[in-house]
């Protein structure tokens, strides 16, 4: 399976978190499937962790779900 | 509802921490895992370990049953706690320990034992 570029993670983090103060997606091993992304947003604010990368992964769903993305780290900070 | 996902549930229900992971404890498939199940031992959870690589229905049911679409996957007394990072991140911030004493009790590390079960 051809592996996804950083930029169209980026996109749809984008679309999430519109009002994102930091968002990095790495590509940690260069094949386009394993994946670090950091996400700054007042999205965030008040929830728990774990409802926090729910977040993140309801915006990458469609790359998670059809395997595109084999490893998906999250670190998330919430903004006021 | 099937045989493989009351077996899931059971575990979820039934375990004190439940990791669901790729591979096992003594043969850990993925770094994730791995990162997971340090976190938890570092805690001093007795952690019940599940190897999702038998069948890929597993994965399919339990990401159906938690709505989390990673492995791994840490539930503490039924509850969803989160993958790799959130458990590492709050191993790290004391929260987990917190959260073990909380819905284990006190003592929760004198019950400490890992095993490994088969739903499939």
């Amino acid at each position: 399976m051809a592996g996804m570029p950083t930029e169209t993670l980026r996109a749809l983090l984008v679309d999430a978190f519109p009002d994102a103060t930091e968002l990095a997606v790495e590509d940690r091993t260069g094949t386009g499937d394993h994946f670090q992304v950091t996400v700054a947003s007042s999205r965030f604010q008040g929830l728990s962790l774990l409802d926090q990368h729910r977040l993140v992964n309801e915006a990458l769903a469609a790359p998670l779900a059809d395997g595109t993305i084999h490893e998906l780290r999250i670190k998330t900070k919430g903004t006021a | 509802m099937n045989e493989l996902n009351a077996k899931i549930k059971q575990v979820i229900e039934g375990e004190d921490v439940a990791l669901f992971m790729k591979g096992t404890p003594q043969m850990v498939m993925c770094g994730n895992s791995l990162r997971a199940l340090e976190a938890l031992r570092s805690a001093g959870a007795p952690v019940t370990a599940v190897d999702i690589l038998p069948d890929p229905a597993i994965r399919q049911e339990l990401s159906a049953l938690s709505g989390w679409p990673t492995i791994p996957q840490v539930f503490v007394r039924g509850e969803l706690v989160g993958g790799a990072d959130i458990v590492e991140e709050l191993a790290e911030s004391g929260e987990l320990e917190q959260t073990l004493a909380e819905k284990l009790g006190p003592d929760y590390r004198d019950s400490r034992d890992e095993k490994t079960v088969a739903v499939v």
